[in-house]
């Protein structure tokens, strides 16, 4: 257990210090960089916990998606961080408040969970019931008993794509495309001009 | 039950998805919408429709669908109707050379959605259909992005929908924490055993109440409506008012009829409520409207609260009034709004009330339709108005409660005020001064509007002999999650 104690501390020490640093980063690809930190570490956290599957989930999706797309945005979009930061101070008080309110109400919860609440009554849930990884028995259950939802999601997925390129995409009648259909069916003949240029004039284009 | 037999009963789900990815494949090689593109998406939906009618009934996965007789009245209906916005939507953005082949997949897609909010039967399955209907509804209201108020229309639909749909999880997963269950039966049993969680549950089942009454632009959730009926374009507008309004009157008749019938007296009073909100916001903000879409959308406010009276009558009663009124309101908002995409004045759409002066005399057809459409908006018998606000104001004072039957009384009073603004329109189209000619109207939108003018009188007496038993066995069906 002792290796196990010590990882779980590494990692939430990882996690804390990262999400710290988040917010007190002062360039901003610094701060989605530690992020991503801050998310392995908490992958790591569920290894611990036997929940593989929440882990891959959290790289894959949260680091290979989420977190490249706010790098894309950081580094794309010009924001000006600096001018955001203005009015920090003006801001504490009320920020403040609403954040050692939330921090009163986690407490309160986490203290009544642990004394008296759900966690006595039911036991941790088992991450691999009946000896099968939780991986495993998501997808077995993923192609057959929840297939129509499974399927339907992905007709939502489907539907935002076209709808992105909808609203978004423009056929520009100017812009040069290679096609390279095209490019292979010229011939010299298609290719070249030949043009008599008389003395002391230039070729008209 | 196999795993084939499961997708034998959401057989008309898979002809629309199937449809769909063809249609785009399609639409995305060739690049250009031609008749025969119209025609297949047309002719998938109504493929949809037949095979909702003749499929098995069932319960497919473990119950988190439901292949009924309600999901089957729906269904075709909402096919339907979908099928006849394919058409007008695609004359009339390519009248504005703005035809994109995506118009027709998204509607195709949107009524795949509503189709299994019909059919839903558990809340997962409710959610993921609301949220692919919405979605492509979303895309169809800014479908004209180079134009401010679409793109408006556009954007507010979509922030609101977002919130409307936040408050439906929310509740839902109150749902699901206090039963234990996504499932309406589990949720249904659960909810009957009532005990220390009634409060929580209830809880739960207000949230859901206010997230399905956004999507049916129910009062006080109806902010959304004038604004996006205004901004995006007139046959989506047709769309809008007709199929996805029925889809979301489904869901309110799957959550209250199937996850809670036996708490029907803590629902009604919050149903009542926004009823006579609804029917009150729609008559006295609509008088002050001169936008005939604008107009429109308060009309469908004030009709949501009719129907929304017939659901808090609870039970098979209150669902079949509300089936009927839903139908026959869809068959007429189709029609008005296919006769408003008709007419334009040199080239520019002819929508406030102003323009429509002295119709009559101009196109006395669509003048007399949209006469026909008024009247019956208004109830007056024998239009089929009168006939749908028949079945949901009987179903109400039948149900033997003093505050349902005085929310009827009080829901007449509110059609007698709305009624100045239909005999507002009526007079400025009979007995005003000509402002000018108005250009030929689209074939396939006239004719639509026709066909919907004829439903309304005389038809919809014939139709109500089949109408009503259809509705009555698809009340029936309720409850046996």
């Amino acid at each position: 257990m002792p290796l196990q104690a010590i990882a779980f501390y590494l990692l939430a020490f990882v996690t804390i210090a990262a999400g710290l640093l988040v917010v007190s980063a002062r360039n901003p690809v610094h701060s989605v960089l530690f992020l991503i930190t801050a998310f392995f570490s908490a992958a790591g956290l569920f290894v611990l916990l036997g929940a593989e599957f929440l882990a891959m989930l959290l790289i894959v999706v949260y680091v290979g998606a989420v977190a490249v797309l706010f790098l894309f945005v950081v580094m794309m979009l010009d924001v000006d961080f600096a001018e955001l930061r203005q009015g920090f101070a003006q801001y504490l008080p009320i920020g403040g408040l609403v954040g050692g309110i939330l921090t009163l109400e986690m407490v309160f919860v986490a203290a009544t969970v642990a004394t008296n609440g759900a966690a006595s009554k039911n036991p941790l849930p088992n991450a691999s019931p009946g000896g099968v990884p939780n991986t495993e028995a998501i997808g077995r259950v993923l192609y057959t008993d929840y297939v129509f939802f499974f399927q339907l999601a992905g007709l939502v997925l489907l539907v935002a794509m076209i709808g992105a390129i909808v609203l978004t995409l423009r056929h520009k009648p100017g812009v040069k495309r290679q096609d390279i259909g095209k490019q292979v069916a010229r011939t010299p003949k298609t290719g070249m001009e030949l043009v008599q240029i008389k003395p002391g004039e230039g070729i008209s284009e | 039950m196999t795993f084939s037999a499961n997708f034998s009963l959401v057989l008309p789900e898979i002809v629309l998805a199937i449809a769909a990815l063809v249609l785009l494949v399609a639409g995305a090689f060739r690049g250009k919408v031609g008749a025969i593109f119209t025609l297949a998406a047309v002719a998938s939906l109504v493929a949809a429709a037949a095979t909702a009618v003749l499929g098995p009934h069932g319960h497919a996965f473990g119950g988190v669908y439901a292949a009924d007789a309600a999901a089957t009245y729906a269904k075709v209906a909402i096919y339907l109707s979908s099928a006849i916005a394919v058409v007008l939507g695609d004359r009339w953005l390519a009248q504005r050379g703005d035809q994109k082949f995506e118009y027709a997949v998204l509607v195709v897609l949107a009524a795949l959605g509503m189709g299994v909010t019909a059919s839903a039967g558990d809340l997962i399955s409710l959610y993921v259909g609301v949220e692919l209907q919405s979605l492509a509804l979303y895309v169809l209201a800014a479908m004209r992005r180079d134009d401010a108020k679409s793109s408006e229309a556009g954007l507010k639909y979509f922030v609101l929908g977002a919130l409307s749909s936040g408050l439906l999880l929310y509740g839902s997963s109150l749902i699901y924490g206090f039963t234990g269950s996504t499932h309406f039966s589990q949720i249904a049993l659960a909810a009957a055993h009532g005990g220390s969680h009634g409060v929580g549950l209830l809880f739960g089942l207000v949230f859901l109440i206010c997230g399905l009454a956004f999507k049916v632009s129910a009062a006080p959730f109806h902010m959304w409506t004038p604004d996006v009926y205004e901004g995006a374009p007139t046959p989506v507008v047709g769309f809008f008012a007709a199929a996805p309004k029925l889809a979301a009157m489904m869901m309110f008749a799957r959550v209250l009829g199937d996850a809670f019938p036996g708490s029907v007296d803590q629902w009604r009073q919050i149903l009542v409520i926004a009823a006579l909100l609804s029917v009150f916001v729609g008559a006295f903000a609509g008088l002050a409207q001169t936008n005939l879409k604008r107009l429109w959308a308060y009309s469908s406010i004030a009709n949501v609260g009719y129907a929304l009276l017939g659901v808090a009558a609870g039970g098979e009663v209150g669902l079949h009034s509300m089936l009927v009124f839903m139908v026959l309101y869809m068959v007429d908002v189709t029609g008005f709004f296919a006769c408003l995409q008709a007419l334009n004045r040199d080239g520019r759409p002819m929508e406030t009330i102003e323009d429509m002066a002295g119709l009559i005399k101009e196109r006395p057809g669509i003048a007399l339709a949209m006469t026909a459409f008024s009247l019956s908006a208004l109830g007056l018998p024998p239009f089929s108005g009168f006939w749908s606000k028949y079945y949901v104001f009987k179903a109400a004072l039948g149900t033997g409660d003093v505050m349902l039957q005085w929310a009827a009384v009080l829901g007449l009073v509110g059609s007698v005020v709305a009624a100045f603004y239909y005999l507002r329109l009526i007079k400025s189209m009979w007995f005003d001064a000509p402002a000018g000619s108005v250009d030929a109207p689209s074939p396939s939108a006239r004719a639509v509007g026709y066909a919907a003018a004829f439903f309304s009188f005389p038809i919809v007496l014939v139709a109500l002999v089949w109408l009503d038993p259809a509705a009555k066995a698809a009340a029936a069906a309720f409850g046996h999650a």
